[in-house]
């Protein structure tokens, strides 16, 4: 055990003698929070909307000043009513949406007969896309059950007939503006302690490697379970140091919400370290240069955070990669996270994730172990 | 009673694919002497003085260090031996103390023992002074000698020196030397690899390697006797001539 000691001191001697490490350590966790969490927003505001009215009725005008005035849209006017030029400039990219009211559209409003409205979208952001057409189809439908009396129509209910409104008000929980970078923020903490604590571990064993020291270390009496936590404890103090920083960095910058235990949260943290750290130390024990490792470690990471649930839920994923999932260490804290964090879980919440993750971690850790070779 | 070998090597072979670095070398060396393994370069020393300190797994062959089984008991045998390694293997950036307390503490020294040994070992080579300066500071010589002072800090019965004095000047070899005879004056093994036929004649014994196979073996003088040459240098000009456009 005493020897474990001697491994970390000689650690994070090297690592605070390095010039470049500290202020990565403390530099790199706010450039992330700042531009990760801003880029990386799928919240949609000022998409480009113009209106071609061939109607020009107060239906149509109401409709369109509903559209104009909207946070989301911002309006593109145009010279003449022409659905040519609203397209071509669609075209040259200075529009994302048109949308066209018939002529007649009023009257067959009046006259309680179904009514067509046009929009076009540019789809090249299919994501974009959808969402334009929801936000428009969302005021078109509150446009109309607001001014039903006033009109003395409902767009949906035929003449003659009681009108029974439906209201449907959706309530969002834990995120109740929906804001998305209370969602975001705890995802990229989740990548900035996978990037140190794998990334980190990993290299410097390979660096060892490069350098040949580990021979002389090989050559000594020491357990290579003793070397393998001696070389993974530094980097989990770390990343665990990294995490700390971050969420006050996230409270302070985005105002996240702490609703969950913060013991809880770190007790996940640190079962999660041991499993993405021994990884990467099974990857350096199989690559010989740090090159390979990064590659092998960047490519893993890469799969395992694009298939997490980091932006679109794990749920919409095809069945056989939710199974797969299972398999990914970045899956289980993406959601734990979020779920301690923004809706205050508890440890019996958790559970069905942090046992598997807990299994996962400590066979992970055998198997690195079993891998390491004194003698090659 | 008889003496256990500090060595014992029986048909030792080692292969890199078609490649037979090491080709059934049978050789023992004893406790107390100064052994030194000689060879041009690819000969062979290296691979084998790797197996020795069980960081390579041999082909075939039997090799018992300090009375154990490297293959079966490796972890025993790392107790009982030091190591130093062909290529540099402080870190640069940790000071001379720093070192040593890493290497000891990882062969399981306590704190006690290593304080008192550390200045008692840095006095005695002269270089308490640059206790507390970064590896990366100091001289290519002192690198060396502290290089063995990490190997044998543990004070092991056997130490391998893997090339310890390439590249370094003459008077500082001289010294290295002179840290060498005092190790072995209180009756420890060291085994040495070097392609410095001058110092050969400071060995108790030298073994020859030649494209993997042992060319001559026994006492400096018994070999130019044996060979009817003036120097170690002589005889391993000899062994070495038929191949000489090989190497």
């Amino acid at each position: 055990m005493q020897r474990i000691l001697f491994i970390i001191r000689k650690e994070f001697l090297q690592i605070f003698r390095n010039r470049f490490m500290v202020p990565i350590i403390f530099v790199v966790p706010v450039v992330q929070l700042i531009i990760l969490v801003n880029a990386a927003t799928l919240e949609m505001k000022n998409i480009r909307i113009s209106i071609v009215d061939n109607d020009n009725s107060s239906v149509s005008h109401g409709l369109s000043d509903h559209i104009v005035h909207s946070p989301f849209f911002k309006f593109v006017p145009q010279e003449g009513n022409n659905l040519n030029l609203a397209l071509r400039r669609m075209e040259k990219d200075q529009t994302d949406a048109i949308l066209v009211f018939p002529d007649r559209f009023s009257e067959s409003i009046h006259k309680g007969q179904p009514a067509d409205l046009q929009l076009l979208i540019n789809a090249i952001n299919g994501m974009k896309a959808g969402i334009t057409s929801s936000y428009v189809a969302q005021i078109i439908r509150n446009y109309f059950a607001s001014s039903a009396n006033e009109l003395n129509v409902n767009a949906s209910v035929q003449p003659g007939k009681t009108i029974h409104q439906v209201r449907i008000s959706p309530l969002f929980w834990y995120n109740p503006e929906l804001n998305y970078k209370i969602f975001m923020v705890p995802a990229i903490l989740v990548i900035l302690v996978t990037l140190t604590g794998a990334l980190l571990a990993g290299l410097n064993l390979v660096r060892e490697k490069e350098m040949g020291t580990i021979e002389q270390i090989n050559v000594t009496p020491i357990g290579k379970f003793e070397f393998l936590a001696g070389k993974l404890i530094p980097f989990l103090i770390i990343a665990l140091a990294e995490l700390a920083f971050g969420l006050v960095m996230g409270k302070i910058l985005f105002r996240i919400p702490i609703l969950g235990s913060l013991l809880l949260l770190f007790g996940v943290v640190v079962v999660y370290l041991i499993l993405v750290q021994s990884l990467s130390l099974l990857i350096s024990t199989v690559s010989n240069t740090q090159q390979q490792a990064m590659f092998l470690i960047f490519f893993f990471m890469l799969i395992f955070i694009m298939t997490s649930g980091i932006f679109t839920p794990v749920e919409s994923m095809p069945v056989i990669a939710q199974k797969l999932d299972w398999l990914n260490p970045v899956f289980y804290l993406m959601r734990m996270i979020r779920m301690i964090l923004l809706k205050g879980s508890t440890l019996k919440d958790i559970l069905p994730y942090i046992l598997p993750m807990t299994g996962y971690a400590a066979t992970m850790f055998l198997i690195a172990v079993r891998a390491y070779r004194k003698t090659t | 009673m008889t003496k256990e070998p500090a060595i014992r090597v029986r048909d030792l072979v080692k292969k890199f694919g078609s490649f037979t670095a090491n080709d059934k070398l049978t050789f023992e060396v004893h406790q107390g002497e100064i052994f030194g393994f000689l060879g041009a370069n690819g000969a062979g020393k290296t691979t084998a003085i790797k197996i020795l300190c069980g960081l390579t797994a041999p082909t075939s062959g039997e090799v018992y260090v300090t009375g154990c089984n490297v293959a079966i008991q490796p972890e025993k045998v790392k107790k009982n031996i030091g190591y130093m390694s062909q290529r540099f293997s402080l870190y640069d950036d940790m000071t001379v103390a720093e070192n040593i307390w890493f290497y000891a503490g990882i062969y399981g020294m306590d704190r006690q023992q290593i304080r008192g040994r550390i200045s008692q070992l840095l006095s005695e080579m002269g270089i308490s002074h640059i206790r507390n300066t970064l590896i990366r500071d100091i001289p290519i010589g002192w690198k060396q000698k502290l290089a063995f002072l990490v190997a044998v800090f543990h004070d092991p019965p056997l130490v391998f020196l893997d090339e310890p004095t390439a590249g370094v000047d003459p008077l500082a070899r001289r010294q290295f030397w002179e840290l060498i005879y005092q190790y072995a004056a209180r009756g420890k093994t060291v085994f040495v690899t070097t392609h410095y036929m001058d110092e050969a004649e400071y060995c108790d014994r030298v073994c020859i390697l030649s494209e993997g196979r042992i060319a001559a073996l026994g006492t400096p003088n018994e070999l130019k006797k044996l060979w009817n040459a003036r120097s170690v240098e002589d005889v391993f000009l000899r062994i070495a001539r038929p191949n000489h456009n090989k190497n």
